[in-house]
């Protein structure tokens, strides 16, 4: 089982520790519910040093880029970053990420951990009659997140750089007291605003330390990987390997606005084909008006107990009080205010197609 | 985490005490800390006769749903409604406003397989 630099801190501060994609991480410190209103209301610090770390180099970086990713990567500023995805020669989604432009002719890639050797190998492959060196940085890099209304107030107090002036999905290398250069993001994965923090291994735990107590009148809590996924699902992010994967499209995954079809990308002949067939099955919001929560892999069914889809992702909203699913179902049923039912344990639980961000 | 002497525990994490000719029910602090925080407690057994071991309901916590086993056999008498508007009562109190049921026990009904607190807290390593 890998361990990240924090592992330590996780261990002091007593975190129910999990495997998740091959590393020992933290699912909670305080309690999941605590930590998820800590983010909506203040702060919250997450160690997601787990995530992999590419860097992309050469003349071809752009154009290789353009074509392994499906989001318009010729519009991206140095020191912009986007959402994006990799697709298969069939339109199955390989992983989700990020794209960092950090210069002419040089991005970072960022994956999810359980995909990185899948994602180097599949970039290696796709690299062939592409002028470019990429290099898989992941064991060098430690990731942190600070996120919540209070994420700016507690990192600004770490260095001069006018932390403000970096815009949604944009990012700065910036001193953090001692640390040199961190590479600062504004971007994140809880709908909570605040930063991501890329920073050598060697100096990961100082940077948690000095975020911890910069945070500690601020209401700053260490939060693990449950609170980041029942915050991730209110906004109706996805979550590679539940929401999507290589059997599920961007399209009906709800993901067309990260492709661009004025371009040319792996796996768009596949997506054009289905669109012109029609997306037969889309991946909606549901709520359930019923005290049961639609775990991942429940059937979804029409009012009839007809079986139409099933759940991919399921919790219970600590803000909106109410269970709260992504599913995919046939797409005859996934315009917002459809009523289907949940087939949980042996009952069927009625549940409501919410136009997604759910809060 | 406690786990009070004068309370018998069942194997599958659920304390019994006794109140008079009723057992009242609850899960053990164990089970409520590996739950991790629950959201919902669903009993609809009440009135039923049910044999030890059986299902007598579901709790679920954010991560996870576990059925609740009965300790011993008897009659559902009373489920503690006031789990329905706030479950993480049973997180923060389990031996006390987190109980979850009141039972009959039947004329039949055998504890011999209910463990003392010391013998509940070597099975869970505490």
């Amino acid at each position: 089982m890998k361990k990240t630099a924090l592992h330590p801190r996780h261990l002091q501060l007593k975190a129910r520790m999990v495997p998740f994609a091959g590393f020992e991480m933290p699912v909670s410190y305080s309690g999941i519910t605590q930590e998820h209103m800590a983010v909506r209301q203040a702060a919250g610090i997450f160690d997601v040093s787990h995530m992999g770390e590419f860097f992309v180099e050469g003349p071809d970086a752009l154009p290789f880029l353009e074509y392994v990713t499906t989001n318009y990567v010729a519009g991206l500023d140095v020191g912009q970053a986007q959402y994006s995805c990799m697709l298969r020669e069939h339109g199955g989604i390989v992983d989700d990420l990020l794209v960092y432009c950090l210069g002419e002719d040089r991005y970072m890639m960022v994956v999810n951990a359980a995909n990185i050797d899948k994602d180097f190998e599949h970039l290696r492959e796709q690299s062939h009659r592409f002028n470019v060196n990429l290099l898989n940085a992941s064991e060098v890099w430690s990731l942190m997140a600070v996120q919540g209304p209070k994420a700016l107030e507690i990192v600004q107090k770490l260095t001069e750089t006018d932390l403000s002036e970096i815009p949604y999905y944009h990012f700065d290398f910036v001193a953090l007291n001692s640390v040199e250069e961190a590479l600062i993001s504004n971007t994140g994965y809880t709908g909570a605003g605040g930063f991501e923090i890329y920073v050598p291994q060697e100096v990961a735990l100082h940077t948690w330390d000095i975020l911890m107590e910069a945070g500690a009148s601020a209401g700053l809590v260490p939060c693990g990987l449950g609170a980041r996924d029942t915050l991730r699902l209110e906004k109706g992010y996805c979550l590679y390997g539940q929401d999507i994967d290589e059997t599920t499209t961007p399209l009906e995954a709800g993901l067309s606005w990260i492709v661009k079809f004025q371009k040319d990308f792996l796996g768009k002949e596949a997506l054009l084909q289905q669109k012109a067939q029609g997306i037969t099955r889309k991946l909606v919001g549901l709520v359930l008006h019923e005290k049961a929560i639609p775990r991942t892999g429940y059937s979804v069914c029409d009012t009839e107990g007809k079986p139409i889809g099933r759940i991919t992702s399921g919790a219970m909203s600590p803000v909106l009080g109410l269970p709260i699913a992504l599913a995919y179902v046939s797409s005859d049923y996934s315009s917002p205010g459809s009523r289907l039912k949940v087939s949980v344990r042996e009952r069927l639980a009625e549940a409501e197609v919410k136009k997604l961000p759910f809060l | 985490m406690q786990f009070p002497d004068q309370l018998l525990y069942s194997k599958d994490h659920e304390w019994v005490r006794m109140e008079g000719d009723l057992a009242v029910v609850g899960i053990t602090d164990f089970a409520q800390s590996e739950l991790g925080d629950i959201v919902f407690v669903d009993v609809n057994t009440v009135g039923k006769q049910i044999e030890a071991g059986q299902v007598f309901g579901t709790v679920e916590a954010v991560k996870t749903v576990s059925d609740l086993f009965m300790p011993l056999t008897g009659e559902v008498v009373e489920f503690n409604t006031s789990l329905a508007s706030s479950a993480e009562v049973v997180n923060k109190d389990p031996y006390g406003a987190g109980w979850i049921i009141k039972v009959r026990p039947a004329p039949s009904a055998d504890t011999s397989h209910l463990l003392d607190a010391a013998a509940y807290r070597k099975l869970v390593g505490h």
